[in-house]
């Protein structure tokens, strides 16, 4: 088992901590190996931000993402910085409002940021809905674990509000499966 | 009972460093080294230990180098423009003996270079960057885990030779989290103390003084001009000087094969690898991928002092492959080492060599 995953969007909307909190699913609840790396950038503050994670079962070797076989992308930017060539086989969950570009390959169309605003009352959950859709969808992680690492890593008072944007993920991923 | 995480390097950097007891950091945030200072900032203050944030880097070095001879294992962390400005003083530690621990995670250079990417163009720096002649110790981690234990280990090693000693990180690990195992505690080896009535600056018989413990009642004075081994100034006399400079060099290079920390992959091999840090990912996953016995690989955990024995143990070796994120400064070293053909394989930018590229290499061997 190995996955390579690729986020993509704008700085501030917590690209990088969702991969920081799907590595740590993997590495610390799913007991697999996880490498988790990013772009350092000034372009980073609210330009295209892009974070990678790596989880196999075995250990990682060389740790930067080559060809990611799962991509979420959630800004028009990242899109077309990150997104534009994904394998045919790959899969990608984009945030449907806010790329209007759809990939060559499977893809799936999560109102994440739009979820997160109306249904939640907070855009800044936006990250974490997304995050329940991708498990939903690929199950690169379990559930029980990714909820386990969200708790670690959401500050004290937001469990509740994140615990239900992560469930609300769930519910998107596992419609778009459905529909199919 | 250890414990599985899943950190970051410069935090797993800060957290071996607490594990082997440095209470004191004295540092300037730069990029890519800045979480160190953070993670310092925020975990020593609840410690025994001191925090201090100073107005640049020839600050930072010079309060760690006090801080030491108080009796405290300390660091600082820098990157590039930081380290340059720290070498005066790392000159001053290595005249002066003080055991401290210096990390840099290097970046892109010269100058301001490239703050977010990684490199490993430092490498002759810290053996040669300060003036004069000596030698000191600079291992390199190429994994998160790696950069907790060699961390830890590097306080041991400036404690037994009381020199300045380096972990050459660079962005790459710095700021890649992994899986890692915090073990229950680490090795702690710490300074051989002065006893009394012997000289302050004489070498034992490993070439390295006894420490005089602070408020122990040893008055000494401690310079950086050359001194005898009372520790006075005698900065005109040729054989104090000569005999001062080659101790400094002698107690670190004839430990050298002691010091080493390596492993070896396939030393029949006639196609060898020779790798420390970042790189060293790039070769496991071209001999994981496509096994082959007529390929090894020597990784150094610790590059200077440079164990050139190790080359020889590959008795097969037709040819030696340096792959380095700088163009060529580890490869020169082997170079004088062998007269076997030596390929440099220097890559610049900020990225690390792809399985791929040395894939190819490989392929296009005779």
């Amino acid at each position: 088992m190995r996955h390579e995953i690729r986020f993509s969007g704008f700085g501030g909307q917590g690209i990088i901590l969702s991969a920081v909190i799907l590595g740590r699913a993997a590495a610390l609840y799913d007991h697999n190996y996880a490498v988790q790396t990013q772009v350092y950038g000034p372009e980073a503050r609210g330009g295209a931000s892009m974070s990678a994670v790596i989880i196999s079962d075995e250990p990682i070797l060389y740790p930067e993402v080559t060809d990611p076989d799962i991509y979420v992308i959630m800004s028009q930017q990242g899109f077309e910085k990150y997104g534009t060539r994904p394998a045919p086989e790959a899969v990608m969950l984009i945030d449907a409002d806010l790329v209007h570009s759809r990939p060559p390959c499977t893809f799936y169309e999560i109102r994440s940021t739009t979820e997160a605003k109306t249904a939640l009352g907070r855009v800044i959950v936006a990250n974490i809905v997304m995050l329940g859709a991708l498990v939903a969808v690929t199950g690169v992680v379990s559930t029980a674990a990714i909820e386990k690492a969200v708790l670690d890593s959401v500050p004290r008072g937001t469990e509740e509000l994140n615990m239900k944007a992560l469930r609300r993920g769930f519910e998107l991923g596992d419609k778009e499966v459905d529909t199919r | 009972m250890s414990k599985i995480e899943f950190m970051q390097g410069n935090t797993a950097c800060a957290e071996g460093a607490l594990a082997a007891g440095c209470r004191f950091f004295g540092g300037y945030p730069i990029t890519p080294s800045t979480e160190i200072a953070e993670h310092m900032a925020r975990r020593l203050p609840k410690t025994d230990g001191v925090f201090v944030q100073m107005e640049d880097e020839i600050a930072s070095i010079a309060a760690v180098i006090g801080a030491s001879w108080t009796g405290a294992r300390a660091m600082t962390a820098t990157s590039g423009p930081g380290f340059s400005l720290m070498m005066e003083n790392i000159g001053y530690a290595v005249m002066t003996e003080t055991p401290c621990v210096i990390v840099n995670i290097q970046r892109g250079g010269p100058s301001t270079g490239q703050p977010t990417m990684g490199a490993q163009g430092d490498m002759l720096q810290c053996r040669f960057g300060s003036h004069g002649d000596y030698s000191t110790i600079a291992l390199s981690p190429s994994s998160v885990q790696e950069m907790y234990d060699l961390t830890a280990k590097a306080f041991n090693l400036a404690d037994r030779f009381r020199v300045p000693v380096f972990v050459m990180s660079d962005e790459v690990i710095g700021h890649t989290r992994e899986r890692i195992t915090i073990p229950d505690r680490v090795e702690i080896v710490t300074r051989r103390p002065l006893e009394k009535g012997t000289l302050p600056f004489r070498g034992g018989d490993d070439g390295v003084p006894g420490f005089p413990e602070f408020g122990m009642g040893h008055g000494v004075h401690v310079t950086g001009l050359t001194h005898d081994e009372r520790g006075y100034p005698e900065a005109t006399d040729p054989h104090v000087h000569a005999a001062l400079v080659q101790r400094l060099v002698s107690k670190v290079e004839s430990a050298r094969h002691d010091i080493a920390d390596y492993e070896v992959v396939n030393p029949d091999a006639e196609t060898v690898f020779v790798t420390y840090g970042p790189p060293t990912r790039s070769v496991k996953q071209v001999m994981h991928d496509q096994p082959d016995e007529g390929v090894g690989h020597l990784h150094l955990r610790i590059v200077w002092p440079f164990p050139e024995r190790l080359l020889r143990l590959f008795t097969n070796a037709k040819t030696f492959i340096v792959p380095e994120m700088n163009m060529g400064q580890v490869a020169r070293e082997v170079e004088r080492h062998t007269d076997l053909p030596v390929i440099s394989v220097p890559k610049l930018g900020g990225e690390l060599h792809t399985p791929g590229e040395l894939r190819t290499l490989l392929e296009a061997r005779p």
